[in-house]
């Protein structure tokens, strides 16, 4: 394998906890290697330290141990190259769909800018509401804004971090297609975190699963399934089984396996 | 997923939303037509002609209440509007009226020239705000008026005196609001202007600045509202113009209680236009979002 396009290497992290001498463990010695291109999923409970990787790898928090590298670099923050979308979403109030797609642009020719702009305005589906304020988009319309932003900026890396937690079934639904549809005419390297294994497994060339605090990687799950995929697959069914099998779950009841 | 704003918003937007055809509802458009009439009346109504009709409840109570207890000195309202009339054709209106404004324009702008950037920077260095807020929490609680002995020894009988006090009137609310603004931004905000790499100088101007500008104009209201009380209270010492002016000299010479009265009535008819105006900046697109829905 070439140089992978992200790689962690022993990651750990620890906060100090509320008394005195306690430590809070969230990540214990984890390794992520992902190839460019790729479309990486991170799947674990809530709590299991998912998101705080994945703000380590984009280099918005220093790990208490263990280093990062990205194209063969060391991170030591963030970076216009690779672009955070967020959970909360990062789409800034007082701009435009427009202006807020060409935030990271401002080095381009204005007609430079506005040929992107209008270029992933348009992968998104957000054509016909150029000018029109955050406040008057729905949730997922937003969520379209922050990808497109995202893609706008040219990076070579996406991280996700629940970038769908806050939307609807239908919605989410949506944006999972449309965010397939858009990888595969970007082949850009993603790294999607979620706690949805569903999700994970219609998104993603691969799935990690984490372990439950301290978060440690349980399982590597490569889901080598033509896209769009099929839900009822044999394939599609064995990977997600395994994933919650990982997870110490039965796929059909929701409830601890018996082991 | 729906291809018009779930928010309904309060102006159309812009763009050629993919037009909102009503769902197909069993109303005839025409009845939709008249209820949406009938709203728009109803909140004129209640925008409008409602506050008008206190307002003259309101005079004929004073009226009444004036009336009833026989005083002599104490105006009725229509001896306030003929005390009014009096000033305007004397031309001392709209010299003691422009003279107040000037006072306060002057004074609330130093107040924002200084206290924007300074709460600003609190804000946003702890250090900052750690070694300036304890000097600036302990000059708030000061009334201006405390301040007028000073005032006079520093400025003398000059329009200064004023400006100064309704400056240190207004110089805290809006150094404290800019400090708790930039405290609220969002941290994704910030967040995400640094994964865009953008420079000290840059996030500053394409972040801080208009996440924190809904907050600021709120400080300013507020900041504009109490530099229009104290100028009364600023033009009763050293001055011989404007509305504090008026209403001391009015009651000093000759008990002219229809005078003091109507200074007070253009006070506050002044104080609610500024307010009105400043509200106007909150309906700025750029600063729309900072507000719930009133």
């Amino acid at each position: 394998m070439s140089r992978p396009a992200v790689d962690a290497r022993h990651v750990s992290m620890a906060f100090p906890g509320k008394r005195a001498g306690e430590v809070i463990s969230t990540l214990d010695n984890v390794s992520v290697q992902a190839p460019e291109g790729q479309f990486v999923c991170i799947v674990g409970p809530s709590g299991c330290g998912k998101s705080t990787l994945l703000n380590i790898i984009a280099g918005f928090l220093l790990p208490s141990a263990g280093q990062v590298f990205v194209e063969g670099e060391r991170v030591t923050g963030p970076d216009p190259r690779r672009v955070f979308v967020f959970q909360e979403n990062g789409v800034f109030p007082w701009l435009t769909v427009r202006d807020n797609v060409g935030f990271g642009l401002s080095r381009k020719s204005p007609d430079e800018r506005a040929r992107i702009v209008a270029h992933y305005i348009e992968m998104v589906g957000l054509t016909g509401f150029e000018g029109a304020y955050p406040r008057e988009l729905s949730g997922g319309m937003r969520q379209r804004v922050e990808i497109a932003r995202a893609l706008a900026a040219s990076p070579d890396i996406i991280y996700m971090d629940e970038p769908f937690g806050a939307l609807d079934f239908i919605t989410r639904l949506k944006m999972r297609a449309d965010l397939t549809r858009i990888w595969q005419a970007e082949k850009k390297t993603i790294l999607f975190v979620t706690h949805d294994i569903e999700e994970a497994v219609q998104l993603g060339d691969r799935v990690l699963v984490m372990s439950k605090r301290p978060g440690r990687i349980v399982d590597d799950v490569p889901i080598d399934l033509p896209r769009p995929r099929d839900l009822d697959a044999p394939g599609y069914l064995r990977a997600r089984d395994r994933i919650f099998h990982a997870m110490g779950m039965s796929a059909h009841l929701g409830e601890a396996a018996p082991v | 997923m729906s291809a018009s704003p779930v928010t309904e918003p309060i102006v159309p937007p812009a763009p050629p939303a993919p037009s909102a055809a009503p769902p197909a509802s069993p109303i005839a458009p025409a009845t939709v037509h008249r209820l949406a009439g009938e709203r728009r009346s109803q909140q004129f109504l209640s925008r409008y002609v409602l506050p008008v009709l206190v307002v003259i409840f309101a005079l004929a109570a004073w009226d009444a209440a004036v009336r009833l207890s026989g005083s002599t000195l104490f105006p009725r309202p229509i001896e306030v509007a003929k005390g009014i009339i009096e000033l305007g054709r004397q031309g001392l209106l709209v010299k003691y009226i422009a003279a107040s404004l000037f006072r306060v324009t002057w004074g609330f702008t130093l107040a924002v020239i200084v206290g924007v950037p300074l709460g600003l920077f609190m804000g946003w260095f702890t250090w900052a705000a750690n070694a300036l807020n304890p000097i600036v929490q302990a000059l708030r609680p000061i009334s201006p008026i405390a301040w007028i002995p000073i005032a006079i020894l520093w400025f003398g009988i000059s329009d200064a005196a004023p400006v100064f006090l309704i400056f240190l009137a207004s110089v805290f609310p809006i150094t404290v609001s800019s400090m708790a603004a930039v405290a609220n931004i969002q941290p994704v905000y910030v967040r995400a202007a640094r994964n865009f790499g953008l420079s000290r100088m840059q996030l500053f101007r394409r972040v801080i600045l208009p996440a924190t500008l809904p907050q600021i104009i709120t400080g300013l209201r507020i900041a504009l509202g109490i530099a229009w009380l104290v100028v009364v209270a600023a033009e009763m010492i050293a001055v011989n113009s404007g509305l504090g002016y008026l209403i001391i000299d009015a009651r000093n010479a000759g008990k002219r209680y229809d005078l003091v009265v109507a200074g007070m009535v253009m006070i506050g008819a002044i104080g609610l236009i500024l307010d009105i105006l400043v509200r106007r900046l909150e309906r700025f697109d750029e600063v729309r979002w900072g507000y719930s829905r009133r």
